[in-house]
């Protein structure tokens, strides 16, 4: 057992953060194909889903794709990232492990355009039923 | 309303016809509170489904962190959840404060948690006063309403505002408090102290609510957890999960209270948590004035143009409805290069579609109050 990683029996790629600085205990950086596993693995450990959501990285011509987590029972906040292309961003939702994710995924689509494939209603969440816009794309303009 | 085009109607195995039909629920509807809509498909007075639809007051807070400097934002901070504002400021600031490495004089951190409780304990009256109503008890909104103002005026003479206080600032506070608010929140806690036996005895112990709740919307541990429920609704499960607790921030760790759980999951033990969360509050307030510090209430040194050095940052709080926390990402500029904010109304009411399956109508909007939503706080 690892003292800064209590998840280091897991094949995550976590790497131990100081908490006092960023506000987080674990950070890994995983392929999008891997992201249901890991939610999966997360959830029998015992983590509940905190948050999902995205930031361009339009310089770079990437999406990131948050996904925070936390534990309900002890100070382990966990952070697990993944990257895909700004022009085709897609990956698996997870909402059939944390069914909790389904509005997180709605709103990260809302506010990105980032398709979670196999999410059965990825309709507007907050935006307006007939918005075709992605306002926190850094490339978006009024 | 109903709408026509979506009435079914099907034949059971037995020869029945059995109908269900769709209602909506809002956008405005007094058991509401808020412009939040669910549209609902009905057996009868029982829910086949209830989907929330929500985003009917979004207003791009996220979008407004990304083009306003970390100080321009901070007003907005207060308008997200507007019945727990301070502690939504204390988010924000306190994850700036975390990302230039600033120092908060112990002062300021001791007055921080004095306002955020006292903050709590209004945001809690009014849920009290409000889900009452819903339930069908008018009296009750008066006697929170007549405590509440109390502490709004307290608020009002150090922040100068009753709702929207913007108090904290990156680096400590707007102003220091003086004697007549510390007399003031004294006499409060006085006050207050039988007030909440009188609330026990007038209104918790009722049988006529306690048929209302108990046993009414159970929520399980597991249910919490996979939809990340936080606050009275996850500690009503039986999860002593508290960020004031488990991710100690500000001078929380230097006071003496406990986590209230109650481990039924239904609609009375979300009650009894926040019933018992006040009187923990009040408790917390009491230790801090004993112990204020003395000194300034600012920060050193806090730069007029600040700067974040480029990575992301978290800080979360616990607000009176749960986990909030903010994230902000940045790129080195003065400018946010991304702010997310996780309120806690949005995770605790995604539980509701699953939470509310089968019940009987009235018994689903009883559940509802009991999540003491703020809708702003879903769709910022």
């Amino acid at each position: 057992m690892n003292a800064d990683n209590p998840l280091a029996h897991l094949p995550i790629p976590f790497q131990a953060v100081d908490y006092a600085a960023k506000g987080y205990h674990l950070d890994a950086t995983v392929p999008p194909d891997q992201v249901v596993s890991a939610a999966a693995q997360l959830d029998k450990e015992g983590l509940a889903l905190d948050t999902i959501t995205g930031v361009d990285w339009m310089a770079q011509g990437q999406m990131e794709v948050v996904y925070d987590y936390f534990h309900p029972a002890k100070a382990l906040r966990v952070v697990l990232r993944t990257r895909i292309p700004r022009d085709n961003p897609e990956l698996p939702t997870i909402r059939k492990v944390f069914p909790g994710a389904d509005w997180h995924e709605r709103e990260t689509h809302d506010f990105f355009g980032i398709r979670f494939l196999g999410h059965p209603n990825l309709t507007p969440f907050l935006l307006p039923e007939d918005a075709n816009y992605h306002p926190l794309r850094k490339d978006f303009t009024t | 309303m109903i709408v026509k085009e979506q009435v079914k109607t099907e034949i059971t195995p037995d020869g029945a016809p059995r109908e269900t039909f769709v209602i909506n629920l809002g956008p405005q509807h007094p058991a509401t509170h808020g412009v939040l809509r669910v549209k609902m498909v009905m057996d009868g007075e029982y829910i086949v489904r209830a989907e929330p639809v929500c985003g009917y007051i979004h207003r791009m807070q996220e979008k407004m962190g990304e083009n306003r400097t970390y100080a321009q934002f901070l007003p907005n901070t207060s308008r997200i959840d507007y019945l727990s504002a301070m502690t939504y400021t204390h988010g924000f600031v306190g994850a700036v404060e975390r990302a230039a490495k600033l120092q908060v004089p112990p002062r300021a951190e001791y007055i921080r948690v004095i306002t955020s409780e006292l903050n709590r304990i209004s945001s809690h009256l009014v849920w009290w006063g409000a889900f009452l109503l819903d339930l069908g008890g008018f009296t009750p909104l008066l006697y929170a309403f007549d405590d509440r103002e109390k502490i709004l005026d307290l608020l009002e003479a150090i922040t100068g505002s009753r709702l929207t206080y913007s108090y904290y600032r990156i680096g400590g506070l707007y102003n220091d408090i003086d004697d007549q608010f510390i007399k003031g929140t004294r006499d409060f806690i006085a006050q207050m102290r039988p007030r909440l036996k009188m609330y026990k005895s007038l209104v918790t112990d009722n049988i006529i609510l306690r048929k209302r709740l108990i046993d009414i919307g159970p929520i399980s541990k597991d249910m919490c957890r996979k939809y990340g429920a936080t606050g009275p609704v996850i500690r009503g499960s039986g999860v002593p999960y508290d960020v004031r607790k488990i991710e100690p921030y500000s001078a929380y760790p230097e006071f003496d209270f406990v986590i209230p759980t109650v481990e039924d999951g239904d609609s009375m033990a979300r009650y009894l948590v926040r019933m018992e969360e006040m009187v923990q509050s009040l408790r917390i307030i009491e230790q801090a004035l004993d112990k204020l510090p003395a000194g300034p209430v600012m920060a050193e040194k806090v730069p007029r143009v600040l700067k974040l050095p480029a990575g992301d940052y978290c800080y979360a709080v616990e607000a009176a409805r749960g986990r909030f926390m903010v994230r902000i990402v940045s790129d080195g500029k003065e400018i946010p290069y991304r702010v997310k904010l996780r309120t806690p109304s949005l995770s605790n009411l995604s539980l509701f579609e699953e939470a509310s399956e089968g019940m009987l109508l009235p018994d689903a909007l009883a559940l509802m109050g009991s999540l003491d939503l703020v809708i702003p706080d879903i769709d910022r």
